[in-house]
């Protein structure tokens, strides 16, 4: 199996994994910095209590959650040209992969909010505290640390689905992978080495989500 | 031009329900085959055996540290290179079966780990013998914690089974790409092919849901 890999055609290309690791990295990013501010509003409106705001943030978490990530990312590559919107293939997919991601993010916030005790909002209400100082105080302190592994967890989903991009021919990982296949007819290199490559980024975040759950445990424990 | 592009969307409709047949058999298929590869993997994984327990956590860190897109890469482009020909459909299935192994393994496992260890003992001073003791008291009980994320691992199988669509499956994804080159109204045929998976997932979603809500209300009652 190994015996037919030819790895100098690797080390050729290893520049361009290199670039193609950043650009995956600052997508990444970028699109997950955009996911956590809409899925933040999107979570807000979901809770609060007027009808008017709770049905639009709640039908639009149910569409992105039950329709694939690569239908949305067509429909906005394919779709928003014809409304006369003009794009790069950079910031179609940002927008698409930070709408999705947005979505989820929304129901881990919502989740982290709802598993603080009720217990802790009513001895917020006694002491007279009004709902946005429940939110800094009380809720928001003990909801945070809980959320922080599940949207590492996130962000490794993130970094994965940002490979769909290389489909609408943004250059990041997986296009260099394919680059290689098609251009020295060298798949098996270059899909591993981009395998190896997201290990890389996936072994990192699991580590850190690791041990930020260590450190939640050891916080319980006191 | 909207209403003439309408209409021949209208005429397209038979291979767009054609299609979503063929993403309901691919990601069917491999649910039937990835539960069963997922509940082995997991069940093994809970036994004390270290080899074993290797072998199975790096299976499942390599599929959950890539992204699905590489995977069906190097299922569709290397393994002919090893002289293994596997069709579109079968190479879909195959690596969809594996990727969706690991995260139910991860259930299963979960699952499992959370019934308490009391539970073993006694099945154990009941002389019941390994088979029998997960058979019938510790599968019983993880059920409750395997079954509502299970069935939302079955919703994410069928979004991700959409990118099946690049190896040349004609699954819904496709036939959307397909049909967006004669009918350039994204927004319309992704809508389309979009609501067609909506109309899988979200019942699939709730289905998930009423698990949660009804398998935790015995939880508190017992």
């Amino acid at each position: 199996m190994l015996s037919t890999f030819n790895f100098r055609v690797i080390i050729d290309y290893l520049p361009l994994f290199f670039e193609g690791f950043l650009a995956t990295l600052w997508i990444s990013a970028v699109a997950m910095a955009a996911a956590l501010a809409v899925g933040i509003v999107a979570c807000i409106l979901r809770i609060s209590s007027l009808r008017c705001f709770t049905w639009p943030s709640t039908a639009y978490i149910e569409i992105i959650r039950s329709t694939p990530l690569l239908a949305q990312l067509y429909f906005f590559y394919f779709g928003l040209p014809s409304l006369g919107i003009r794009l790069t293939e950079y910031q179609t997919g940002i927008i698409a992969l930070a709408l999705n991601s947005g979505a989820y993010i929304a129901e881990i916030i919502r989740a982290g909010i709802l598993a603080v005790h009720p217990g802790q909002v009513e001895a917020g209400i006694a002491f007279g505290l009004n709902f946005f100082q429940r939110m800094r105080y009380i809720i928001l302190p003990q909801a945070i640390g809980t959320t922080i592994p599940p949207l590492l967890g996130q962000g490794i989903v993130l970094v994965k689905d940002s490979a769909l991009l290389s489909l609408i021919s943004v250059f990041e990982l997986t296009r260099v992978g394919q680059m290689m296949a098609s251009e020295r007819f060298m798949p098996a290199e270059g899909f591993f080495t981009t395998a190896l490559c997201y290990l890389i980024l996936y072994y990192i975040l699991k580590f850190l989500s690791r041990r930020w759950q260590g450190r939640l445990v050891a916080q319980r424990a006191v | 031009m909207w209403e003439f592009y309408f209409e021949r969307l209208v005429q397209s409709l038979p291979s767009f329900l054609k299609g979503i047949w063929v993403t309901v058999q691919v990601s069917g298929l491999s649910l039937v085959f990835g539960t069963l590869l997922g509940l082995a993997a997991g069940i093994l994984r809970t036994r004390h055996f270290k080899p074993l327990r290797a072998v199975i956590a790096a299976y499942v860190d390599l599929v959950r540290g890539t992204p699905y897109l590489v995977q069906i890469f190097i299922f569709f482009f290397i393994l002919p290179e090893w002289g293994v020909q596997l069709e579109a459909f079968a190479a879909a299935v195959l690596s969809l079966t594996l990727y969706a192994g690991a995260y139910i393994c991860e259930i299963v496992a979960g699952g499992i780990e959370s019934v308490p260890a009391g539970q073993w003992e006694a099945a154990k001073s009941s002389g019941f013998n390994w088979l029998q003791q997960m058979r019938l008291i510790i599968l019983p009980q993880a059920l409750r914690t395997i079954l509502p994320p299970l069935v939302g691992q079955y919703v994410l199988l069928i979004k991700d089974s959409s990118i099946v669509s690049v190896i040349g499956l004609t699954d819904v994804t496709r036939v959307g790409w397909l049909t967006v080159q004669r009918i350039p109204e994204g927004l319309m045929v992704f809508g389309l092919v979009g609501a067609l998976y909506f109309c899988v997932c979200y019942p699939l979603i709730r289905l998930s849901g009423w698990f949660e809500r009804r398998l935790t209300i015995q939880e508190l009652k017992l």
